[in-house]
């Protein structure tokens, strides 16, 4: 006895929601970035219930490139946060507003 | 049935930690919020049949980007986030946004309830590691090129980003350039 996939597609939604929402209210560059890593978590999930309920291998594939693509985005993206910083002494996105300097 | 309460508890788990991760302001509890995610998470993945993509979602996710996380906010020894002097339209914007969201998330629900169920194959091989593993190497072959490709731009960009290079210290020449500020 197992859960239908709607059930599971709920979960997804709220937690990108949450994910979403959080990205406009964070103002920490860091604490944005996690919102992120938090919606393309429920995407996957997402994936992830299709790839069962439909029995194809597609799915989880596509979860493996998502990851990768977030490994990259993690590493490319603390990067930036960390010059950021040495310019700044800040990691408010609000400082850095002027696309400049 | 224990696949249902199994479900409930690991999806209450990952909200009431997403929550968590939005409502606190020190970015040290928000990290450690977002990996009790990622491990509830990597649970419903079990529960889903798909043995591979959990394991690779505590090593990749809760090990290794959240460990870089981590380190970058330790790195950078951040306190708490100031209080909002943003522009405060955002409020609503964040609240419409969410409840737009959350309306399409109800109505997919609903859909998804009318339409007939799908068979589940109790003893389905799609989520096995030899069969991701064999699909992977042979119809998805050029993505996971791609990937690799991708994966070692992103780590020379990395490095690009964060070196400290010497900068010829310019002289800015340009008229104008006094009056502003």
């Amino acid at each position: 006895m197992q859960p239908g996939l709607e059930s599971y597609l709920a979960l997804s939604g709220i937690l990108f929601t949450i994910g979403a929402v959080g990205v406009v209210y964070k103002r920490n560059a860091i604490g944005m970035f996690m919102c992120i890593e938090l919606m393309l978590n429920a995407v996957n999930l997402t994936f992830v219930a299709f790839s069962r309920y439909y029995g194809d291998v597609t799915g989880q594939l596509f979860v493996f490139m998502v990851m990768s693509v977030a490994a990259a985005e993690a590493a490319v993206g603390l990067g930036i946060i960390i010059a950021f910083f040495r310019n700044r002494l800040s990691v408010d996105v609000d400082d850095a507003s002027i696309l400049k300097f | 049935m224990a696949g249902t309460v199994l479900f409930f508890l690991f999806a209450g788990f990952a909200i009431a930690c997403a929550v968590s991760m939005v409502y606190h302001r020190n970015p040290l509890y928000s990290a450690i919020s977002l990996i009790g995610v990622f491990l509830a998470l990597a649970a419903l993945y079990l529960t889903l049949a798909a043995p591979f993509i959990a394991i690779t979602q505590i090593l990749v996710y809760a090990g290794a980007i959240m460990v870089l996380v981590v380190f970058v906010i330790m790195l950078l020894n951040l306190d708490e986030d100031k209080p909002l002097n943003r522009l405060k339209y955002l409020y609503a914007v964040g609240g419409g946004l969410g409840l737009a969201l959350l309306a399409q998330t109800f109505f997919i629900f609903y859909a998804v309830l009318k339409t007939p169920k799908a068979e589940v194959d109790p003893n389905m091989t799609a989520g096995r590691t030899m069969s991701i593993g064999r699909a992977m190497y042979t119809e998805y072959l050029l993505p996971v090129e791609i990937v690799g490709v991708m994966l070692l731009m992103a780590i020379i960009g990395a490095v690009i980003l964060v070196r400290k290079m010497e900068q010829p210290h310019l002289e800015l020449v340009s008229e104008g350039e006094d009056e502003k500020e």
